[in-house]
């Protein structure tokens, strides 16, 4: 391979702009196998990989590519799953090019490694072969640890402390685990068939999970120690939608981004009446916010059949917080950008369901505490957006049912778990928490991260508490 | 799965059935709802509880078959089993001691009413019970909540039975003191029982049902206006001061769905359901 050769990336293909926008397939097809080894043949294979120091969960990144560079793609997926028990799903949702894919050197002077793409191949590969599970450590000391919520970071503690011999017990309040990749994530970014696979795995790892169990309303953390758990990890997640607190919210039309996509994706709404839940959509949509969960409640809407969906945003595109990934394709797909825009005020017709939206435009000031210049209203440039559906995509705050349960769990005025960054463990003994109920809205593989955090920590617990008792 | 172990028609259309939960028994209180969901396609429905039995392990709900998940849920029968059944959801019924309650229940509400109604007898309660319906075919529970009564009422919308209507209630409220009052049923009783319960300032307890999807916190579809601020009926409630709450509002967000509750309504009873490929 010569030096120009190795400086771009081979391209994934992509569902063609036009057709997608009427379906939720998925818009990312992924390499075919000799893409992937063209792709994998581009890796330097560095003595000291920079790349596994932008993993949070140090995946031996150089190690799996070799494998599919030889074409042993198997190798390759077992490789990854050493460190990471979900990879199909972290192959798509990751935002690698700002952690693995930005530390690569090859990005110095051109793309880097397709790192995602090629973790995405490799479990894709695995999964379609037949998964194997590995056997499980069973010399070592068993405890009972208690699982709280089955998004990204309880599925990592749940399938590192089985492996560890732990006898794991997870509880999940929906009727399906998977967390946010279930209800919030899209099937078009992330098809629901590849999450349960995921989670199929986790169970066969000999993970007991349990749905239809909210804790905090069936039992207290409290409860769960009484009822012989060890220790409890609190992976609840950031569920809690945020509102903007303005007139007329309340309005029939106007979803939280939450409502919207639990009815999209956990639900299958796009599929009523095959589905019995049914979702209302407009003719015109504005989705208020710039994150990943604006950009899917928009891409979303488009697919149920609305004709134009607006991002409506208070800062400029500079400070969106969406992967830029994400805001291309929403922008390649016709969805219209309304920069330096802040709603005011929702209007309603007589039978209160929402027809307008006032806005007023915004401007930037001075750097805020984030570091973004903060946005800044113009005074008089009021102006009404005819819309006929609006989705609050302002960020998700933790659900406080734990919290406000259990007695001895400190958290911050946010609502989030107050822990040790390099822990994982709470103001509660035998509590640990991770994920996005301790980072606040974060991504799925902080969320995993923090949960192989704790589990090594809850690992290293159990064994000092039995040993203690053992000697006592 | 969740089995049904019992079920009966309580009245035309109105059912009530036993499901085998024990975990969710075990830690259910009156007030409170669980959520079911029939099949893999199905959607989550919202159920206020109306008994559960220990020894059993069984949970007990009433419901009125009116939508496509209820009327399908009509047709099953005890042995037959639901995929999915959540709860105990939201917060238990105030149930202290306030010496007299005035109980109020519209309709298939009068079971989770009679739950409420125990609990309050329990705890010393003298018990003012109106079982009420929009006509004599929708009384239920109507033995039950005389038997557990001190003073008892009948009342339907068209005067088929009992009273006609609620307005008796201002006679009744004029001559004895109440602790509090309770109200249970349709959006319209429930405002036409805070109204008459106002010119005494009787604090009064209403169960709202909202629409809901996950009834965890997660959705807001349920956010409802109480006090000028919104709150979530799955989190905060559902029940909450009538007299803080924007009934108007209420009524509009629950209408939201309306069209498409028809329009799967009528596939399923057309069409015998959609087609599960």
């Amino acid at each position: 391979m010569d030096k120009e050769q190795r400086k771009h990336c081979i391209p994934m293909a992509k569902q063609d702009v036009l057709d997608r926008v009427h379906n939720f397939y998925e818009v990312a097809l992924g390499y075919n196998e000799e893409q992937v080894v063209a792709e994998a043949e581009r890796c330097l294979q560095c003595p000291n990989p920079r790349c596994v120091q932008g993993c949070p969960v140090d995946i031996d990144i150089p190690a799996f590519i070799k494998e599919i560079k030889e074409k042993n793609f198997l190798a390759a997926s077992a490789k990854i799953k050493e460190k990471n028990s979900l990879p199909a799903v972290c192959g798509r949702v990751c935002p690698q090019e700002n952690q693995c894919q930005q530390m690569c050197v090859l990005g110095k002077m051109g793309d880097p490694i397709s790192i995602g793409r090629l973790e995405r191949f490799a479990s894709d590969y695995e999964r379609k072969k037949g998964v194997t599970v590995p056997a499980k450590d069973e010399s070592s000391v068993t405890g009972k640890v208690a699982i709280v919520g089955s998004g990204p970071a309880g599925l990592t503690a749940a399938a590192d402390l089985v492996k560890l011999g732990h006898e794991v017990v997870m509880f999940e309040s929906l009727h399906l685990a998977g967390g946010v990749l279930m209800y919030g994530i899209p099937e078009f970014r992330l098809p629901k068939e590849i999450v349960q696979s995921e989670v199929d795995y986790i169970k066969k790892l000999g993970v007991d999970v349990k749905t239809n169990y909210t804790i905090g309303r069936i039992y207290t953390i409290d409860e769960l120690f009484a009822d012989g758990f060890d220790a409890v990890f609190v992976g609840s997640g950031a569920g809690f939608p945020n509102f903007m607190r303005i007139p007329g919210e309340n309005l029939g039309g106007v979803y939280s981004a939450n409502e919207f996509l639990i009815r999209v994706n956990l639900m299958k709404a796009y599929m009523f009446p095959e589905y019995d839940t049914p979702i209302r959509i407009g003719k015109k949509v504005a989705v208020i916010g710039g994150g990943n969960v604006a950009m899917d409640s928009a891409r979303c809407s488009l697919r149920l059949g609305a004709d134009e969906v607006y991002i409506v945003y208070r800062r400029s595109r500079e400070e969106l917080p969406a992967r830029a990934e994400e805001a291309e394709n929403a922008e390649e797909e016709g969805i219209i950008f309304r920069l330096l825009t802040n709603p005011t005020k929702f209007l309603g017709d007589e039978s209160g369901w929402v027809k307008g939206m006032e806005c007023i435009k915004m401007e930037l000031g001075e750097p805020d505490a984030s570091g973004r210049r903060r946005p800044v209203p113009i005074e008089g440039s009021e102006f009404i957006m005819d819309v006929d559906t609006a989705i609050i995509a302002i960020g998700q705050s933790p659900n406080p049912l734990i919290q406000r349960t259990t007695k001895g769990l400190e958290t911050t005025r946010h609502g989030t778990i107050v822990t040790q960054e390099e822990t994982g463990a709470t103001t509660k003994e035998g509590v640990y928490a991770g994920g996005d109920v301790v980072s606040g809205a974060a991504t799925v593989i902080s969320a995993m991260g923090a949960g192989k955090t704790a589990a090594k920590s809850i690992h290293e617990y159990i064994l000092k508490k039995k040993g203690a008792k053992k000697g006592e | 799965m969740y089995e049904i172990v019992t079920k009966q028609e309580l009245a035309p259309n109105i059912y009530l059935i036993e499901l085998a939960a024990e975990d969710v028994a075990k830690k259910s209180h009156p007030g409170q709802f669980v959520i079911l969901r029939l099949d893999d396609k199905g959607e989550r429905v919202p159920l206020t509880l109306a008994g559960v039995d220990l020894k059993k392990g069984t949970v007990t709900t009433a419901f009125h078959a009116v939508g496509r998940t209820t009327k399908k849920l009509a047709k099953m029968s005890a042995g037959d089993s639901i995929t999915d059944l959540s709860g105990p959801l939201g917060n238990p019924a105030e149930l202290g001691n306030s010496g007299r309650v005035l109980l109020v229940g519209g309709g298939v509400w009068c079971a989770p009413l009679y739950y409420v109604a125990q609990a309050l007898r329990k705890k010393g309660n003298k018990l003012v019970i109106v079982a009420a319906g929009r006509t004599k075919n929708d009384m239920v529970y109507e033995k039950k909540l005389k038997e557990i009564s001190d003073e008892f009422y009948v009342a339907t919308d068209d005067g088929s039975k009992g009273y006609e209507g609620l307005d008796f209630l201002a006679d009744v409220l004029k001559a004895q003191k109440f602790g509090h009052a309770v109200a249970m049923g349709q959006v319209s009783l429930l405002k036409k029982v805070v109204d008459l319960t106002r010119p005494y300032g009787l604090k009064t307890m209403v169960t709202l049902a909202s629409l809901m999807v996950d009834g965890t916190g997660m959705c807001g579809a349920c956010r409802v206006s109480v006090g000028g601020e919104t709150k979530f009926a799955c989190m905060d409630g559902p029940e909450f001061d009538g007299h803080e709450v924007d009934f108007e509002e209420l009524v509009k967000r629950q209408r939201v769905y309306l069209p498409e509750e028809r329009m799967a309504s009528m596939i399923y009873e057309k069409l015998g359901g959609v087609k599960r490929g």
